[in-house]
């Protein structure tokens, strides 16, 4: 590992939570009125139907009412006051293992609460108008609260355990979301896969926790990360293994990407929430909130700057690729994680960066998913880009504000990625230049594969089918997009004055100044030039020439990228195929090997006694004779015994 | 006199009855080969009374003519209904009762 | 209230219900079904009054324990007591008694016993059933051990589906071997007490409290144990479940799996670890390995299922594993998770069952693949099954997740290995419900369901209700149970001289963290 230099602060320094009290008793309630919702929109039924999509919408803005306060309320505490624990109630006491549910609010949990109940409440308003004609619409709100409420609980958890049933809780609410169509047999399929890949994770997750009692003795946030240093390295190591498994489950990082692409078969609205914004971001949180681990443990840190790595580019590749535009945002989610992911594995220099590109992300790809979501709105549920083209002269405002999240991606200045990725960039590079090269090609791509959409659905020519008629969607649907819009043009900037989310992280996280051969405004320099080249190439490429309503065959890396780079497929050969040849051997095996041996010996008594049966042959001589016989024997057998 | 004749009359008597259950089909003879495998032991018990000078054997003797009289009793009765169902007192032919 | 003689009220109550039943005209299936409701309810009112009275920190252990002689040449005495364990599977026996009766409310209306039979036979069963967990005498426990069998022999072979006699008498003659092991070693344990103690005794208590020669202990146990694995059942003797299970009408495999079977589970944790203490150490590493196996195995088994009810009983092997596991790792919180495993998996299992047999008796068939998209036609039936089916595997924030991981976490800190194996099952659970979820509830609706299936009916709905409520508020709040639990499976850790390894850091003092 390099030798650092500089001030290092780690997160070992963290002040001591302090009981919350006053404004911060209503922590709970973030996660209460949301739970509320959810409860009562599932439970009530269709009595709730006129009215549902609205309760929903309040639940969630509720919520981002009280993270407001509670925001502004820590703002006016001390540094080392911000901490602050709410004890619920003790959940699992069984000899040393105690789990209490307690809720920890510090400067981390409370960026996620305000990125979940703002890009939440915004995109619930978005869905009254996108799901308005779904018979299902109340359902779809219940699940969405159940959503919030889970994930809310996931980031303000006190306790690995308690993490837990947030990070299950909103795999479920994503396994019902994107299964809503339930009717229709992909959604099934995917939310079904889904659930299943992050159970994997979900392992991950529980032989973490586990390995945390057995070393430390607890499971809190305080029993651990705080005595982090006074484990051996490899006891560090494994756990810091465990969670990046479970960080590749929820987070769709290599080798468990595969649920994310087919998760698009949820409605719109869920892709932008569930898995851009909010849920597959889980693991960045998960690697960051146990820095404490990871900066003990170097294997584990190269772990999951490699994982990042071949996400960040396998996403890319798969982004360029794709012409189903949900599939093709999908591809970039992945990538974008990675970065977070990377930047997560460098350690103190990366951290608050990759909570920064978290948040600025969950602004612009729930921006630019929900234009995709209005998109189809227009074009009557279609997702395929080839038939799309030209839709700036009929969509403005969806072509205006997709743009500024297309601009925020790429990292164009002064929108909000340039400020996030670029900082990542430095912080990689000071890790080492493989590191900080991927990040800069990543980019390069990222550019590339974001023009390529932009310009095949807004740009270019008219390819539309004959049936579609292309509108712009009502203002319920357009006015969180213009937020989100808006946000992603200077969310960056706003966040970045004074490195104002760095030293507001700090404290938490921890920070170190990346070091770098290159002064900052030339790295700056260099990955825009990379940047311009990319999108220039997708210009050419796609505006200027036509873009053919068949997909063209294509060269190996695009067959292969279309294909998800056969992510699916390595999973059917290596696991379902062997899975279901040893399910159903092994049940042919239970009925005849296991139960057969048991009906065997049933049966082989049934028989024996069917032979004896035959010595009963009803004439009552030959019984006489045995009886003399048997008689006999007695008699010979005494007198020999008595010799 | 010697106790052993008797014995040895015993022996053969219960030799003649065991056989005659063996060998012959009718159930009276049957019967009746039985009651002479009784009387044998009968005799084999009075015997030993002798020779040992108490009354044991007497006793068990008399116990063998009570159980054997009832015995008789309802043996009888059985052949009689089978002989009346089925014209044949042959316990080869009586075999209904086998597997 | 000290004095009221609690358990034996329990234990007459049902029978004189079950009687009452009997005595009624044969043309009055109405008023059987609802005199056996009525007592089952009072009988559930009873136990939550005594579980009131029950004093888990200071009291003894066991309570509200009578005594009196009843083959006094054998030193037999009609006793009964219960723990902390042994009041939580009373309880859930009490609970799911009612449930079953009202879920199966028309079940045996076509059938060919009597309805006034049906009800009346699962009355004696549940006082059979509160009999064998609040025995304090060995031999009174298998007297209720036995006893058991005959009301669930005739429930499934004369209620049961079109296989019954095989299942029943399956059933029957498996757990009837079993049952003669078990004699066996309780004869063998009566003359060990007598040679031990100068008289012969069959008092838990004392027994627990003797020091067997190790050797003899090993054969003692193993009579135990193959009648407890039978019942439980473990791997490999459990081939006798799916087909009970799958024959049986959904209330008896409730019954069945949900509370019998655990009468296996609660014997090794009682019976196998505090009266052989040494053999069971030694027995552990086979135990340990069969329990992994039957969850693996189970899991597999179930996900190869195409019948309904047969997978569920599957789902029941690979759980049976979990609990067996915790039980033989001889941690507390192994112990204490398969403790309340044994609750948890009673009303998930149940859950499971009742709701899959609204839906096969709707459809008429208990294959999966005649079953798609009943979501769709009936969204209550299909979200409660969806709840039962995430209890079944586990999720957080319902109560199986809290039993599962205790299990978990005690069988990590002392065999890594085996934790790490064990919880692949998280996978595979996922794997069973989600297919089957998938085949049934989603996807396009064929005529013939959209015809047959409608959604639950009132009656229904009030019967899964209190099982779906129970299964959340014990994933939230599992500590009124636990209290309960743990002081018992102290004492049971005691009885094995067994204590927890420690954390490799050492541990803070409590308070400083704070």
């Amino acid at each position: 590992m390099s030798s650092f230099s500089g001030a290092v602060t780690l997160a070992v320094d963290a002040p001591v939570a302090v009981t919350a009290s006053g404004t911060f008793s209503l922590i709970w309630l973030l996660i209460g009125l949301p739970l509320i919702g959810a409860v009562i929109l599932l439970v009530g039924g269709r009595r709730t139907n006129a009215f549902g999509h609205w309760l929903g919408v309040l639940a969630s803005a509720a919520s981002f009412v009280v993270a407001a306060v509670l925001f502004f309320a820590m703002l006016a505490q001390p540094l080392d006051g911000r901490t602050q624990r709410q004890h619920l109630f003790d959940w699992i006491s069984v000899g040393t293992f105690k789990v209490p549910a307690d809720l920890r609010l510090d400067q981390l949990s409370m960026t996620f609460v305000l990125l979940i109940t703002g890009v939440g409440t915004l995109i619930h308003l978005y869905s009254v108008g996108y799901m308005s004609h779904d018979r299902d619409r109340r359902k779809f709100f219940g699940y969405l609260n159940l959503f919030v409420a889970s994930m809310l609980l996931l980031v303000l958890a006190d306790n690995y355990l308690l993490l837990y049933v947030g990070w299950e809780g909103v795999g479920l609410a994503s396994y019902l979301l994107i299964g809503f169509w339930y009717f229709k047999e992909t959604a099934a399929v995917a939310s079904k896969k889904a659930f299943i890949v992050n159970r994997v994770g979900d392992v991950g997750l529980s032989l973490a926790v586990m390995l945390m009692f057995v070393t430390f003795g607890s499971v809190t946030f305080d029993g651990v990360l705080a005595r982090a240093s006074q484990a051996s390295e490899s006891q560090l190591t494994w756990i810091g293994l465990a969670l990046l498994l479970a960080a590749c489950g929820k987070s769709a990082q290599f080798p468990l990407q595969s649920w994310l692409l087919d998760a698009m078969a949820g409605p719109t609205p869920v892709s932008a929430l569930i898995h851009a914004a909010t849920m597959v971001t889980a693991g960045v949180y998960l690697i960051v909130r146990s820095n404490a681990i990871f900066d003990a443990a170097p294997t584990a840190q190269t772990a999951v700057i490699v994982i990042g790595a071949i996400t960040l580019l396998m996403g890319a590749v798969i982004g360029c690729a794709k012409d189903d535009i949900k599939k093709a945002l999908a591809g970039s989610t992945m990538s974008q994680i990675g970065y977070m992911v990377l930047a997560a594995g460098l350690g103190p220099v990366g951290y608050a960066f990759a909570i920064f590109h978290l948040v600025v992300h969950g602004f612009f790809k729930a921006d630019m998913f929900l234009g995709a979501g209005s998109v189809m709105h227009g074009m009557n549920d279609q997702v395929n880009m080839r038939r799309y083209g030209a839709l700036r002269t009929v969509m403005v405002a969806t072509w205006l504000t997709f743009g500024a999240g297309y601009l925020a991606i790429m990292g164009i200045p002064p929108f909000a990625g340039f400020f996030s990725k670029d900082n990542i960039i430095e912080a990689a590079f000071s890790r080492g230049i493989l590191v900080g090269l991927v990040t800069v090609v990543g980019a390069g791509v990222t550019a590339f594969y974001m023009s390529r959409l932009f310009v095949m659905t807004f740009h270019s020519t008219k390819r539309w089918t004959e049936d579609v008629h292309p509108h712009e969607s009502p203002m319920i649907m357009v006015v969180p997009i213009a937020i989100l819009a808006l946000l992603s043009a200077i969310g960056g900037l706003v966040l970045n004055w004074n490195n104002a989310i760095v030293s507001w992280l700090e404290p938490v996280t921890g920070f170190q100044e990346p070091e770098l051969a290159v002064s900052k405004l030339g790295m700056e320099g260099i990955s825009l030039v990379v940047v311009l080249a990319g999108a220039a190439l997708g210009w050419m490429l796609y505006d200027r020439r036509p873009v053919p309503e068949m997909a063209p065959a294509g060269n190996l890396l695009t067959r292969a990228a279309r294909a998800d780079l056969y992510g699916d497929a390595v999973n059917e050969a290596v696991f379902m195929r062997p899975g279901q040849y040893l399910t159903r051997w092994l049940v042919w095996f239970d009925n005849r090997v296991v139960d057969g041996a048991v009906n065997g010996v049933a049966a082989t008594i049934g028989g024996l006694s069917g032979r004896a049966r035959r010595l009963q042959t009803g004439f009552t001589r030959s019984y006489a004779l045995s009886m003399l016989g048997g008689a006999a024997l007695v008699a010979i057998a005494l007198v020999l015994v008595r010799l | 006199m010697n106790p052993n004749n008797y014995l040895y009359l015993s022996a053969v008597l219960f030799s003649i009855g065991a056989v005659g259950v063996l060998v012959r089909r009718n159930a009276i003879v049957v019967f009746m080969c039985i009651e002479l495998m009784l009387n044998a032991s009968n005799l084999a018990f009075v015997s030993f009374a002798r020779v040992w000078g108490n009354l044991d054997g007497q006793v068990i003797a008399f116990f063998v003519m009570v159980v054997a009289a009832a015995e008789v009793v309802i043996g009888l009765a059985i052949v009689m209904t089978i002989f009346r169902t089925r014209r044949s007192a042959s316990v080869d032919e009586a075999n209904l009762l086998k597997y | 209230m000290t004095t009221f003689p609690w358990l034996p009220v329990l234990l007459v109550a049902p029978l004189v219900g079950a009687t009452a039943v009997m005595l009624l005209p044969k043309t009055s299936d109405k008023l059987a079904k609802q005199v056996g409701l009525v007592v089952s309810l009072v009988v559930l009112g009873l136990t939550i009054a005594m579980a009131l009275n029950f004093d888990a920190a200071t009291g003894d252990r066991f309570q509200f324990a009578v005594s009196t002689p009843w083959i006094s040449q054998f030193g037999v005495n009609f006793a009964l007591g219960v723990d902390g364990i042994a009041l939580v599977l009373v309880a859930l026996s009490t609970t799911l008694v009612p449930i079953v009766l009202l879920a199966g409310w028309h079940d045996a209306d076509d059938s060919r016993g009597t309805v006034r039979g049906y009800v009346a036979l699962i009355l004696t069963l549940e006082a059979a059933m509160i009999g064998v967990f609040a025995a304090t005498d060995v031999f009174l426990f298998y007297v209720f051990f036995e006893a058991m069998l005959v009301p669930v022999y005739f429930l499934i072979g004369r209620y049961g589906g079109p296989r019954r006699n095989y299942a029943a008498v399956k059933f029957f003659l498996y757990s009837l071997f079993g049952g003669l092991l078990m004699l066996a070693s309780l004869i063998g344990l009566y003359v060990v007490s007598g040679d031990i103690l100068g008289t012969g005794s069959f008092d838990f208590t004392t027994l627990a409290s003797m020091a067997i020669d190790p050797g003899t202990q090993k054969w003692l146990f193993a009579g135990f144990f193959i009648a407890f694995a039978i019942k439980a059942p473990l791997v490999p003797f459990h081939t006798w479940l799916p087909d009970a299970a799958a024959e049986a009408t959904p209330g008896t495999a409730v019954l069945l799996v949900g509370v019998l079977d655990k009468v296996g589970t609660f014997g090794m944790l009682r019976y196998c670890l505090e009266l052989f203490p040494d053999a069971s150490r030694w027995a552990t590493p086979l135990v340990i390995v069969l329990a992994v196996v039957g969850i693996i195995y189970g899991a597999l088994l179930a996900i190869g299922q195409t019948d309904i009810k047969r997978l569920i009983a599957y789902t029941s092997v690979s759980h049976f594993g979990f609990i067996a596991l915790g039980i033989f790792v001889m941690t507390t919180q192994g112990q204490s998770g398969s403790a309340l495993y044994m609750v948890n998996h009673g009303f998930s299992t149940a859950a499971l069952f009742i709701i899959g047999g609204f839906l096969i008796s709707r459809r008429g068939s208990k294959l999966i693949a005649d079953f798609g998209g009943v979501q769709k036609v009936a969204p209550i039936l299909a979200g409660t099954f969806l709840v039962a089916g995430m209890s079944s595997l586990a999720l957080p924030g319902l109560s199986s997740f809290v039993s599962e991981f205790l299990v978990l976490v005690g069988t990590f800190e002392r065999y890594t290995w085996v934790g790490v194996i064990a919880s692949l099952g998280i996978v595979l659970a996922a794997l069973y419900i989600l297919l089957m979820y998938q085949r049934t509830m989603t996807g396009p609706t064929p005529d013939i369901v959209a015809e047959k299936v409608h959604d639950l009916t009132g009656r229904e709905i009030f019967a899964v209700v209190p099982l779906l409520v129970v299964i959340l508020v014990l994933g939230f709040y599992p500590k009124p149970v636990l209290d309960v639990i743990n002081p018992a499976v102290d004492r049971v850790m005691h009885a094995v001289n067994a204590t927890d390894p420690a954390p490799s850091v050492a541990p803070v003092a409590e308070g400083t963290a704070k």
